[in-house]
This record gives structure tokens, C-alpha cells and sequence, in this order.
């Protein structure tokens, strides 16, 4: 598999899990939600300061389908991690050091082929 | 297990947020070994990978449903260092984008989510693998039993942090032992998938998985001999 064909791959992956399959995910609380409820701990609880923003709580304002709300953020979602991301790893990379790689990656696809 | 804002008190968040940025400055330095050309985008998209098995909340018990971390699935991908930065952003975008874990909260997050199960995580893949044999079956196996220590391990971090800064009085041995019990379980899924998600990647591309580059080398090198008839020169000009 090329590496950009497993790129694509990995992506598509992932935008199935936030765009399409989120909608089927529990909606019971979580571990430390479920702890925090019946120990008394959530009564400290407050309110998220951003709680009314555009995608507060995995869903798209103003969409009232929440199927396709919940999707949509969730693809957003991919789309903004994988640009600050993929942004901060490609700024921070070694650079000019390139070859090494390329020649692994080059012997492992002759290896395939 | 994002924490919202009110739970802890103020000087325990800013604590808990001054070893985040401490950690996230000591990822930052060593991401730059672990990071090229090629691997950059790969974090990337590990990164966005962590963010969507994350909104996919599977059922542990009665009433309760548990997510993937992700700590210990990227550091095995894209190396500790990476892997902790991988899922700081995933916590930052969560926070600031979709109102999940709380912004005064978003140290203990990090340390909590971030560097508790990578550290915990990666360290006992490395451990696991310098004592099993090389192979496959030995990165997939460790993989599980990183991810399944990672999450109790998380838990247990943040009920310390309550023990010391908690805002409300409740029974601390109470909530240690609810904590652990709950997050053995989502411990149990974060393996499963963490395990699934390096075997896919290790059969397909094994060299692209920072964890298994001890048994890259030996395939390597079986794979060039035959078809170069010699020495593998690199032809390339």
C-alpha cells in the first residue's frame, strides 16, 4: 500500500467514525461522569463557558436532524484537529533530513512490490 | 472522563495546568526526533483518528458507557512525545470547540488524559517488548496491555488530584475504588481497539508504526537481499 493511498485510508476511517457511526455511540454517561453523579462530585459542577458555541456538546446549531447534526460536527471536528494538528507536526518535523526515510519507505515498497 | 470546570479548585488546576505546559514543552522538543516529512502528516491524522474513536462511547456496565483515550494508541503510532501532543490538541479542540472538559480544567485534562496515559501506557509497551519476542503478535499483545493499564492509571490521576483539590466532601476511598472499577472496564476497550487499530496498521504498512521499528529492520533486509542480487544500494541519484 503507498503511503499516500494508506493516508487516505486512515482519514476515510476516521470521518466514517465521527461523520456516521458517533450517531450510534452510548448516550449513558461516561466512567467519571457516572462517579461524579453518584458520589456527589457533579454538584460542584459548573456550566462549560463556551456551552453555547457553535458546536457546544457535538452538534451543529441551527441543524435540528441529530443524525446529521452530530455528524457534521464530528467531520468538523476531524477536519480542525487534523489542520492544527498536522499544522503543528509539520512545523515542528525534522527538516532536510528527509532521505533516510525515504529510502525505508523505498526498500519496504520494493520489498511489497 | 473530561473533566467539566468546578471540580477541582483553583490551585490545584493551576498546577495541574503548569505540568501541562511542562510536558507539552519537553513533547514539543523530543516530537522533533520523532517527527519527518512523512511522519508529520501520519501524526496528523492520528491525531484526527483519536478525535473521532473518541466520540464513539461503548456501553461498560449498566448506565454507563466509557471512550477511547487514545494515550497509549498514539504513542505506539507516532512515538511518546508525538503521541502526547496528539492528544493534547484532540483535548484542546474539545474544549474550545465543542464545550467538552472544562477550559479552566484543560491542565488536569492534559495531565490526566494526555501525559498520565502515554507515559503509563507507552512505558509498559516498551517494557512488555524488550522482554517478549519480536514479533507481530508480541507489539500487538503489548499494544493491549498498555491501553488496558493506561485508563486505571488515568483514574487514578485524577482521584489523587481530587484528593488534594477536590471542591466537594465526599468519601475519597469511595470514589478511588468507583474510579478504578469503572476504568478497568473502559480500560478493556481502549485495548480492544488499540490492539485492532495497530494490527490493521502493522499489516499493512509496518513500517509506519513507531513502536514496532525493532522488527522492521530484519524484514527489511530478507525482502532486499534477493531482488538486488547484492548489497541494497540505493540507486537513487
Amino acid at each position: 500500500m503507498t503511503t499516500k493511498r494508506f493516508f487516505i485510508g486512515f482519514l476515510v476511517v476516521s470521518l466514517v467514525l465521527a461523520g456516521i457511526v458517533s450517531f450510534y455511540a452510548s448516550a449513558d454517561p461516561d466512567g467519571l461522569e457516572k462517579v461524579a453523579e453518584d458520589k456527589g462530585i457533579s454538584a460542584k459542577e459548573k456550566d462549560h463557558s463556551l456551552k453555547d458555541s457553535p458546536l457546544g456538546d457535538y452538534g451543529v446549531k441551527g441543524i435540528d436532524d441529530s443524525r446529521l447534526s452530530g455528524g457534521l460536527s464530528g467531520v468538523i471536528g476531524v477536519g480542525a484537529v487534523l489542520l492544527v494538528g498536522g499544522g503543528l507536526f509539520w512545523a515542528v518535523r525534522r527538516r532536510g533530513t528527509s532521505a533516510p526515510a525515504a529510502e525505508r519507505e523505498k526498500t519496504a515498497a520494493a520489498g511489497r512490490g | 472522563m473530561h473533566v467539566p470546570d468546578g471540580f477541582l479548585d483553583a490551585p490545584v488546576s493551576v498546577a495541574a495546568g503548569a505540568v501541562a505546559v511542562a510536558g507539552i514543552g519537553v513533547a514539543l522538543r523530543g516530537a522533533r526526533r520523532e517527527l519527518d516529512d512523512r511522519t508529520a502528516p501520519l501524526a496528523g491524522l492520528t491525531a484526527a483518528f483519536v478525535f473521532a474513536a473518541q466520540m464513539i462511547n461503548f456501553p461498560v456496565a449498566s448506565g454507563t458507557s466509557g471512550h477511547l483515550l487514545g494515550g497509549a494508541l498514539a504513542a505506539i503510532l507516532v512515538g511518546p512525545y508525538t503521541g502526547i501532543l496528539c492528544v493534547s490538541v484532540v483535548l484542546l479542540m474539545q474544549a474550545l470547540l465543542f464545550a467538552d472538559g472544562g477550559l479552566t480544567a484543560l491542565g488536569v485534562n492534559i495531565s490526566v488524559m494526555a501525559l498520565v496515559t502515554v507515559l503509563v501506557g507507552y512505558g509498559t509497551f516498551r517494557l512488555l517488548l524488550r522482554v517478549l519476542p519480536k514479533t507481530r503478535a508480541s507489539v500487538a499483545g503489548s499494544s493491549f496491555a498498555a491501553a488496558v493499564i493506561s485508563v486505571p492509571a488515568s483514574a487514578v490521576a485524577f482521584t489523587l488530584l481530587y484528593a488534594v483539590g477536590g471542591t466537594a466532601d465526599v468519601p475519597i476511598a469511595k470514589v478511588a475504588t468507583a474510579m478504578v472499577g469503572v476504568h478497568v472496564l473502559i480500560g478493556v476497550g481502549e485495548a480492544l481497539i488499540t490492539a485492532v487499530t495497530v494490527s490493521s496498521v502493522l499489516a499493512v504498512r509496518p513500517d509506519l508504526v513507531h513502536g514496532a521499528h525493532d522488527l522492521i529492520k530484519p524484514l527489511e533486509l530478507r525482502t532486499a537481499e534477493p531482488q538486488a542480487g547484492g548489497p541494497a544500494e540505493p540507486s537513487r541519484a
